[in-house]
């Protein structure tokens, strides 16, 4: 991949020499996250039920998209006090969201040392034209893509993950099947195609040429991708596994549940076991209310958070 | 990475799953979740009964931490290990995911060049039993820390051999099994 900073296996470069934030070691943790489920949480308490549940990364946030979605307003980045307050409490990495395009709340972010940054759709936007250079950050982030093109423009911006956007704080899986199935159709069409077709392909993606054809080659995307926006089930976590995602995103679908830590681990064990329907059955037994949920069919083009992003 | 070396490979949820194996790799992760999952689906017992057997095991990062016999720096409420490796691992010694690195390490058991590693909020050796044989070190905060070792047939990294595409580890672990 194209690897800033890497250092080439004979380097002459002595014993001590040691880089951070190359593009290998900001790919490397979402690597580590695969297979695993994040979840959303906005108190130190719940950071730690989420980590007893088996969560192997936390997203600290003042509200999840569900109440961003009922209170109104502008979404912002989080108290830096209540990121910290997260980051004592638990074990496993922490991420934090910042506006797309705010490259201000990203450094204060990476200053209070999170682990991951997702410049989310889900707050409001503070640029309506450019994303985050990411690759300024020693920080890695998550960005979210509603098909490949986008995909792979933020990954060209600098992006080590990606994830579904769906469409947040409805607990509506629809919208995140939908750029799943958009992204994996494209990278299927795109290992049929030849060179020249590659290039033409590339154009219309509006993505750069060299990632289309490294995305082609490796038959998938160049980078860790997870589910995310409208998960409330354990059979909403595994029908995004089963779609071919590396790991799942829950939002809202947990804390505003009736039973938020039972719900939790049954996601967790969901994304484990995403093909035993055996298992899963046993799971998604008797887990108290999910979500209400907002059936996306009802939202006003305005209100959907997925069409923010470019 | 060892289909390449001719090995076949199968991904281990259950304990049952285990069976009919003739070596384990347990991987990068959060030791955190995996001591959980692995505790919830019963396959704490039937990998520690795995380890103590004797059968060749390789853990990298979270993957080492399970298997060391002494963690330090755990959860709140402390976290399942498998235990069998006689050291005493620091579980996030290299900080958050901002001090993540790489470097090249000098290894003698795999010979030159020195080999990449890639550290990713990553746990050292900070103390190490009789039984077991020192691999590679690497800078830490002010100190020089275990990197990876080997106590009979268990194999330990810090770094995840499989984030980068020298397979010389990947051999070495294959050659504990054909040497047991």
């Amino acid at each position: 991949m194209n690897e800033t900073n890497k250092l080439p296996a004979n380097s002459t470069a002595n014993h001590n020499e040691v880089i951070t934030g190359s593009f290998a070691v900001k790919v490397g943790l979402a690597q580590m996250l695969k297979g695993g489920v994040i979840m959303d949480v906005v108190t130190a308490e719940q950071a730690r039920i989420a980590e007893e549940a088996g969560a192997c990364a936390v997203m600290a946030l003042e509200r999840v998209p569900a109440d961003i979605r009922k209170d109104g307003g502008v979404a912002r980045m989080s108290d830096p006090r209540m990121i910290k307050e997260i980051i004592e409490a638990v074990t496993i990495p922490v991420m934090a969201k910042a506006r797309i395009g705010h490259f201000v709340e990203s450094q204060i972010l990476q200053a209070l040392g999170v682990d991951y940054i997702d410049e989310s759709e889900v707050l409001t936007p503070a640029d309506e034209e450019h994303h985050i250079n990411k690759h300024k950050f020693t920080v890695p982030f998550v960005c979210g893509a509603r098909d490949l093109g986008e995909a792979l423009r933020r990954i060209s911006e600098g992006a080590a993950m990606i994830r579904t956007k769906g469409e947040a704080g409805t607990g509506d899986i629809v919208e995140a099947v939908r750029h799943a199935r958009t992204v994996n159709g494209a990278i299927r069409q795109l290992r049929s195609m030849d060179e020249d077709e590659l290039f033409a392909f590339a154009k219309a993606l509006r993505a750069p040429y060299p990632l289309v054809k490294l995305t082609a080659e490796m038959g998938r995307l160049p980078v860790v991708n997870f589910a995310a926006g409208g998960v409330a089930t354990p059979a909403d976590a595994a029908l995004m596994m089963q779609l071919g995602v590396d790991g799942v995103f829950v939002g809202s679908g947990i804390f505003k549940s009736g039973n938020p830590e039972k719900r939790a681990r049954a996601i967790v064990m969901a994304v484990t076991h995403y093909s035993d329907a055996q298992i899963l059955a046993e799971i998604s037994e008797d887990l108290g209310e999910p979500m209400v949920g907002i059936n996306v069919d009802t939202l006003h083009e305005a209100e959907k958070m997925a069409a923010r992003g470019w | 990475m060892l289909r390449q070396l001719g090995a076949q490979t199968v991904q281990v949820r259950k304990p049952e799953q285990l069976a009919g194996l003739d070596g384990l790799i347990i991987p990068g992760g959060e030791s955190t979740t995996m001591g959980l999952v692995a505790e919830r689906w019963g396959l704490v017992e039937p990998l520690r009964t795995w380890v103590h057997a004797g059968k060749p095991t390789w853990g990298t990062c979270a993957g080492m931490i399970l298997l060391a016999a002494r963690a330090t720096g755990q959860k709140a409420g402390g976290q399942p290990l498998i235990g069998g490796l006689d050291v005493t691992v620091n579980r996030n010694y290299f900080g958050r995911q901002s001090d993540s690195f790489e470097t090249l390490l000098s290894v003698p058991a795999l010979g030159e060049p020195r080999i990449r590693a890639v550290f990713i909020r990553a746990p050292a050796i900070v103390e190490v039993g009789a039984a077991v044989e020192i691999l590679a070190t690497v800078p830490g905060r002010g100190e020089e820390v275990i990197a990876a070792v080997r106590q009979d047939a268990i194999l330990a990294t810090a770094f995840h051999p499989e984030l980068t595409d020298d397979l010389r580890w990947h051999a070495y672990f294959l050659d504990l099994w054909h040497r047991r």
